[in-house]
């Protein structure tokens, strides 16, 4: 590829103890594409991520967003750049509301007085777009906005979850498992959206471990390995039973995958 | 990049059958509720109320046992007064728990701003306006340091504020040399720091600065935890701090603000202690903070954080105060009011349980 990526990382270290969860990492993702990662368990796929979305500061290596060095030291410093992120555990505040927790750390205040001096929130307009974010993602089952997160069903939490980053992640949009929890409805309608935030030009970071799901909406496919990036695959040139040879060490790496 | 697929067109052999689904999508609540789970969803989405129940009914109970001489604007506002100093502590304590920590430390840290608020009056000839301002800032400072070390050096803040509540109760003897002030002294020479003791009386109804300080501290602190980010993130910390901190809430500064604020509080309570009790005494309020976590537990204050409201720990503070006072109208042994409040505390507790088993 000629493109400049978006974002990318080079070397990066992360020892948790005596463990080294991540060696010297390599990580490159291309303006408009939807990569996805995968790797074995324990490959540090998981630190892969929490690194580029600032949920962990490595202790060596270099980051790159547009091309300028940034060191993310919270998510919150991530999400200001544009980078949001779907986690695993989804990251939602079970005792709020789908509204409050879709604007958490991002609230919109009252216009005038009542917001610059009381700190009042603008609930009516958080509810409006947390509205309408849900029913783009055909989510509008949930009957009240104002609903504790707690009440919801595995599958409509993820959609909350899914929808938060949809809605603001500006740059990258990173996704850890999103089909994890969800029915096999729900899970097509998470990669229609997937596909569908792609053409609006937003690049997608996909950890799965559904390979199906991998090869149907990915563009490449970045394998993890000991802590490494191994090899970056084209999913129309390999098999699921390829990357999964790669994945677990058995069979060598395509050469030409490495350098890329 | 070209799109291979196409949006919508399921790729996998086993989802074309989908096509033929049913479109009906899943509803909710779609089954009648008995009564039972509807009550228990109302007392989910609104947790004083449960507290409320129990402040009401009690005040029936004793007053048609009592009569008039409980009901009586006199009986009623001396509640009030009675406690007004649990309930400004309670509402820092309140911040604390929902937070999901506790402060074992609030009563000491009153203590000593009261006591630094009549030293630094009476010892240095500060203007009595400024010795305020410094009892003020030792409570932030006290709540600040417990903040810095349940936040920064992540220890338990169950251990963090026993710890601190020796270290700040035994500061506040050595440094008061265990000695009183006069409430005349205070009278004379300084009345401001009896401010909270001045009243507002209407007919037989005695409202003390103290108990007006109470309320509006509750109503503003209802406001920001219910109406700002602040609040929210109050809820979002306490409910799960790691969910809190992956979606944008600095997690360690919210701790030190809420325990910085919370030991502010307390020593707006010190002050108020002064007015309440006259002098400035080093051995007063000892039981405050045992007090103060009996009024959020009674309030409905879950001690796992992110859940209650901090107007259930008034009502909390309220039913503790309207069993004192009724059982001593009634001449009761006063461990009967001990007994009593020790099972509206179990209660409390297992009704939080039954409300959090909620679903939908």
């Amino acid at each position: 590829m000629a493109q400049e990526p978006l974002l990318s990382a080079r070397g990066i270290v992360k020892r948790y103890g005596r463990v080294t969860a991540l060696d010297h990492a390599d990580f490159d993702l291309y303006p408009g594409e939807i990569l996805a990662v995968i790797g074995d368990n324990g490959a540090g796929k998981s630190s892969m991520i929490k690194a580029i979305s600032g949920a962990l500061v490595p202790d060596e290596g270099e980051i790159r967003l547009e091309g300028k060095p940034v060191h993310f030291r919270s998510p919150m410093e991530a999400r200001d750049a544009g980078i949001e992120t779907v986690y695993q555990n989804l990251a939602l505040s079970p005792a709020l509301s789908i509204a409050d927790n879709m604007f958490l750390g991002r609230e919109i205040r009252k216009p005038g007085v009542m917001g610059k001096v009381f700190r009042a929130l603008d609930r009516a307009a958080m509810e409006k777009t947390a509205r309408a974010k849900l029913s783009e993602l055909g989510l509008m089952t949930i009957q009240n906005i104002n609903q504790a997160v707690e009440t919801l069903s595995g599958g409509q939490r993820q959609g909350v979850a899914v929808a938060r980053a949809a809605a603001f992640g500006s740059k990258v949009i990173i996704l850890d498992e999103p089909t994890a929890a969800l029915g096999v409805k729900e899970s097509r309608r998470v990669l229609e959206l997937i596909l569908d935030v792609r053409s609006r030009g937003i690049p997608i970071v996909l950890i799965s471990h559904n390979m199906p799901h991998v090869f149907e909406v990915a563009d490449r496919i970045h394998i993890h390995r000991l802590g490494k990036r191994l090899c970056v695959i084209d999913p129309k040139e390999y098999t699921m039973s390829d990357a999964v040879a790669f994945m677990t060490g058995a069979k060598e790496a395509p050469r030409e995958a490495i350098a890329a | 990049m070209g799109d291979p697929h196409g949006a919508a067109q399921p790729s996998q052999e086993f989802e074309k059958v989908l096509v033929d689904s049913s479109k009906e999508v899943a509803s909710f609540d779609a089954h009648e509720k008995t009564p039972v789970q509807r009550f228990q969803h109302f007392l989910h989405s609104n947790p004083a109320a449960v507290p409320l129940i129990v402040l009401v009914l009690s005040l029936l109970l004793f007053g048609m046992v009592l009569g008039g001489k409980f009901f009586s604007a006199f009986s009623l506002t001396l509640i009030l007064q009675q406690v007004a100093i649990v309930g400004i502590v309670g509402a820092a304590q309140t911040l604390v728990i929902l937070t999901a920590g506790i402060d074992l430390s609030v009563g000491a840290i009153m203590v000593l701003s009261s006591v630094v608020m009549g030293q630094f009056t009476f010892r240095y000839g500060l203007p009595p306006q400024l010795a305020v301002l410094c009892g003020l800032g030792v409570g932030a400072l006290c709540g600040y340091i417990n903040g810095f070390l349940v936040a920064r050096v992540k220890l338990p803040p169950f251990i963090v504020t026993l710890g601190m509540w020796q270290i700040i109760l035994a500061s506040n003897f050595l440094y008061s040399a265990n000695e009183t002030i006069r409430g005349q002294d205070i009278a004379n020479n300084a009345p401001i720091l009896q401010f909270f003791g001045n009243n507002i009386r209407f007919g037989s109804a005695v409202f003390t600065y103290g108990v007006i300080a109470m309320v509006l501290l509750v109503l503003v602190l209802w406001y920001v935890l219910n109406h700002t980010a602040w609040g929210r993130h109050v809820y979002a910390v306490g409910d799960d701090p790691d969910a809190a901190e992956l979606s944008g809430v600095n997690v360690k500064r919210m701790l030190i603000s809420v325990y910085t604020i919370s030991g502010l509080i307390c020593a707006l309570a010190g002050w108020a202690l002064i007015g309440r009790i006259g002098s400035v005494s080093p051995t007063a309020g000892q039981f405050a903070n045992i007090e103060s976590i009996t009024a959020v537990v009674i309030g409905g204050i879950s001690l796992f954080g992110g859940r209650g409201s901090i107007l259930g720990m008034l009502f909390g503070a309220l039913i503790v105060g309207v069993f004192s006072l009724g059982l001593r109208l009634l001449g009761t042994d006063p461990q009967w009011t001990y007994l009593l409040i020790g099972l509206l505390i179990i209660s409390a507790v297992a009704i939080d349980q039954w409300i959090r088993k909620v679903a939908g």
